[in-house]
């Protein structure tokens, strides 16, 4: 029985970090019906920036929460500048082009900012230093849960919450509504559609950054190649919730990282990707519109 | 605005672009760290190149987002596109026959001429042509964009294998195999994602890519896992075992055959009643639909026809190689081979052509490039959407045109 329980709070660790990157994936198909295949790796570089300043931070003799705070908020930061700086050379110029142009030149980014990481830096995994501080009062408890699931499944929930409240009640929300649903109609009221473009993108970026950072200190490594695998789990994981609707790409990067954690557990670890890609092509089978979602018309 | 002002705005605006980059690479490009030795090195030449390369090319970038611009006006007129030279060259008989024949006795001369690894090299590169005619089926012509294509092209080489190993089959016997095992593929690839659309479908065909990968990666009973299969057998002329220098020309021979053979049928096939339906289905799939196209059996002859191609190219890889793992049939490999796709022209022969050779020779020969290969067709992707998606070679649309 314990072990049920350890699965299945491995399994929404798992699965709260897949959110992370999911939120990115289903903003920017809600708002440009496009599949950002670089989401992936604006995640690795998150982690790659985050791993770095850690290093230049520590040797330049700054106190450890000091660094943790820093280190964090550049890799957000970077992160986000890195997927607006995508979306303007590798989208924007191909908002009006059939629906395959967008994607390949997606994909030519992914394989680019991989192979810019790998050039730059190295194609070796490098260790990535615990940077989730461990808890006093979570000591006795120990062998259940430990500080970095508490930390990450904090995280993922505030995050979505946040963002729930943004698209809610903000005019920037209503704004990316409004994007969401006609880009012309809404050029027309007056919505400057780039901007909203851009700052979802940023918004996506930022979260990615994040679940980097977090996944990297609780898998202890990373390379330049994390990044792939990552995007297309949590890509499942927004699929299998209803591509476009925050709680369903939040519900299904949960039931992805508890299948997942079942799967291997029970069945085989050696599987554990194809255990993903099985559920991704079966629920694109049976349900595309997943979980939450609803299936859209389609347009002539 | 007087002319000076402009060029001033122009310099400008490059400035904010270099310092912004500068900005962006600054932590990848700059800071190696060794968090092992705990040692940190700085490499600030880079920011420097980063610096002036983003200065200049987005000159480069904006003048050509302007002629495009004006392209399209143009277009809009109703002028003709621009074409390339070579287009132009070889749509005038008086060079093309001329051109045939040399490019005719280069290939017939070529493994006589130059060395082995030279001849393997351009089998290679002719192994990718193939690819890339069988892909352009699926990418180009039908619009479904495959990204597990390399799934059959290890099905062919896996077939070839282990047929191979256990029961000792020659490379003729499989090669037919091969194909219908990629024909079958293709058609199980084809039936569940028959109700998706574009984006849905490239994921789903990578998954499947990644599935076989990883099924032949863990299985070690059937596939001897990551340590793969070797001594597979090279291709015999009946009985008559081939040297290895033999070989390598009877494989190059056989590659330039199955070439031709290639362009021979996909040709037919583009000209044929299911070549405009995939063409139709290609531009707007409901008005397709409307028109009493049979949008199953056209998706699944799609998939299935581009996958014959990948199985026997599967099958001479092997036998080319004779030593395969699953190491070779990664999700690069798709996307290599969409990228020759990509840029030599979606829906054109001659374009595919060209750009596996330019694709799969330039890093080959010219050695610098070889590091920054996968960064480059990364590159490349982007900037052929982004200012000429329709590559190298505009594939021609037979129009019919009313004279008054």
């Amino acid at each position: 029985m314990e072990y049920f329980f350890e699965l299945i709070l491995g399994g929404l660790t798992r699965g709260s970090i897949y959110a992370l990157i999911a939120l990115g994936y289903t903003m920017v198909y809600g708002i440009v019906e496009l599949i950002n295949f670089a989401h992936g790796e604006i995640y690795m570089i998150g982690a790659f920036t985050a791993l770095i300043f850690t290093s230049v931070l520590t040797l330049l003799g700054f106190n450890e929460i000091a660094v943790i705070v820093l280190a964090s908020l550049l890799a957000v930061i970077y992160s986000s500048a890195y997927g607006y700086t995508v979306e303007k050379i590798a989208y924007k110029p191909l908002r009006n082009a059939p629906r395959l142009s967008p994607l390949i030149s997606a994909i030519g980014m992914s394989i680019f900012l991989q192979n810019y990481v790998l050039l730059a830096q190295t194609s070796d995994f490098l260790p990535f230093p615990n940077l989730i501080p461990e808890f006093e009062f979570i000591k006795p408890y120990r062998h259940i849960i430990g500080s970095p699931e508490i930390i990450i499944l904090l995280t993922t929930s505030i995050a979505m919450v946040l963002l729930t409240f943004l698209i809610k009640f903000t005019r920037i929300g209503k704004a990316m509504r409004a994007t969401a649903q006609d880009r012309n109609m809404a050029m027309l009221v007056g919505v400057n559609v780039n901007r909203v473009i851009s700052i979802t993108f940023i918004i996506g970026s930022a979260l990615a950054a994040l679940g980097g950072v977090l996944i990297a200190s609780h898998v202890g490594q990373i390379n330049f190649y994390i990044g792939f695998i990552a995007g297309i789990k949590a890509f499942t994981a927004a699929v299998l919730g209803g591509i476009g609707s925050i709680p369903g790409a939040v519900l299904g990067a949960l039931v992805l990282g508890l299948t997942e954690s079942f799967a291997t557990g029970y069945v085989s670890s050696d599987y554990e990707d194809v255990f993903a890609f099985g559920l991704l092509v079966l629920i694109l089978i049976f349900r595309p519109a997943g979980i939450l979602g609803r299936a859209a018309a389609q347009k002539v | 605005m007087s002319f000076r002002d402009d060029k001033i705005q122009e310099i400008k605006k490059s400035l904010l672009v270099s310092i912004w980059f500068m900005f962006l690479t600054f932590p990848i490009m700059v800071i190696r760290v060794n968090p092992i030795e705990k040692a940190v090195e700085w490499r600030w030449e880079n920011m420097l190149v980063v610096g002036i390369g983003s200065f200049l090319l987005s000159f480069v970038w904006r003048y050509m987002l302007k002629k495009k611009e004006a392209g399209e006006k143009r277009a809009e007129i109703g002028e003709s596109g621009n074409t390339f030279l070579i287009q132009k060259i070889l749509e005038e008989p008086r060079f093309c026959i001329p051109l045939l024949i040399t490019l005719t006795i280069i290939a017939v001369a070529f493994p006589f001429i130059f060395s082995m690894y030279q001849t393997n090299i351009m089998t290679t590169a002719l192994m990718y042509v193939v690819l890339g005619l069988g892909l352009n089926i699926v990418v180009g012509l039908a619009g479904l964009l495959d990204l597990g294509y390399v799934a059959f092209y290890a099905v062919g080489a896996y077939c070839y294998a282990l047929l191979n190993h256990h029961f000792g089959l020659g490379f003729w016997s499989v090669l037919p195999i091969g194909a219908v095992l990629g024909f079958i593929f293709g058609i199980l690839l084809g039936f569940p994602v028959l109700r998706l659309r574009g984006d849905y479908l490239a994921i789903v065909t990578l998954g499947f890519g990644e599935i076989i990968r990883l099924v032949l990666e863990n299985w070690n009973e059937f596939s001897f896992g990551p340590s793969g299969i070797a001594n597979i057998d090279r291709p015999a002329f009946w009985d008559f075992q081939f040297s290895l220098q033999n070989a390598t020309i009877y494989l190059y021979f056989l590659m330039i055959g199955l070439t031709l053979f290639t362009i021979f049928v996909v040709n037919r096939l583009q000209n044929s009643r299911i070549g405009r339906a995939w063409i139709a289905l290609r531009e707007d799939e409901t008005a397709c639909q409307a028109m009493g196209i049979d949008k199953t059996r056209t998706k699944l002859t799609a998939f299935a026809l581009g996958a014959t191609w990948a199985g026997m190219v599967g099958v001479i890889f092997a036998a080319k190689t004779t030593f395969i793992n699953p190491a070779s049939f990664t999700f690069l490999e798709s996307a290599m081979i969409l990228s020759i796709v990509v840029l030599g022209g979606m829906g054109s022969i001659l374009g595919v052509i060209i750009g596996a050779l330019i694709l799969i020779l330039l890093p080959e020969y010219l050695r610098v490039f070889s590091d920054y290969r996968m960064l480059l067709f990364g590159a490349i992707m982007v900037i052929m959407m982004v200012f000429r998606p329709q590559g190298i070679i505009t594939n021609i649309r037979r129009r019919y045109k009313f004279n008054e």
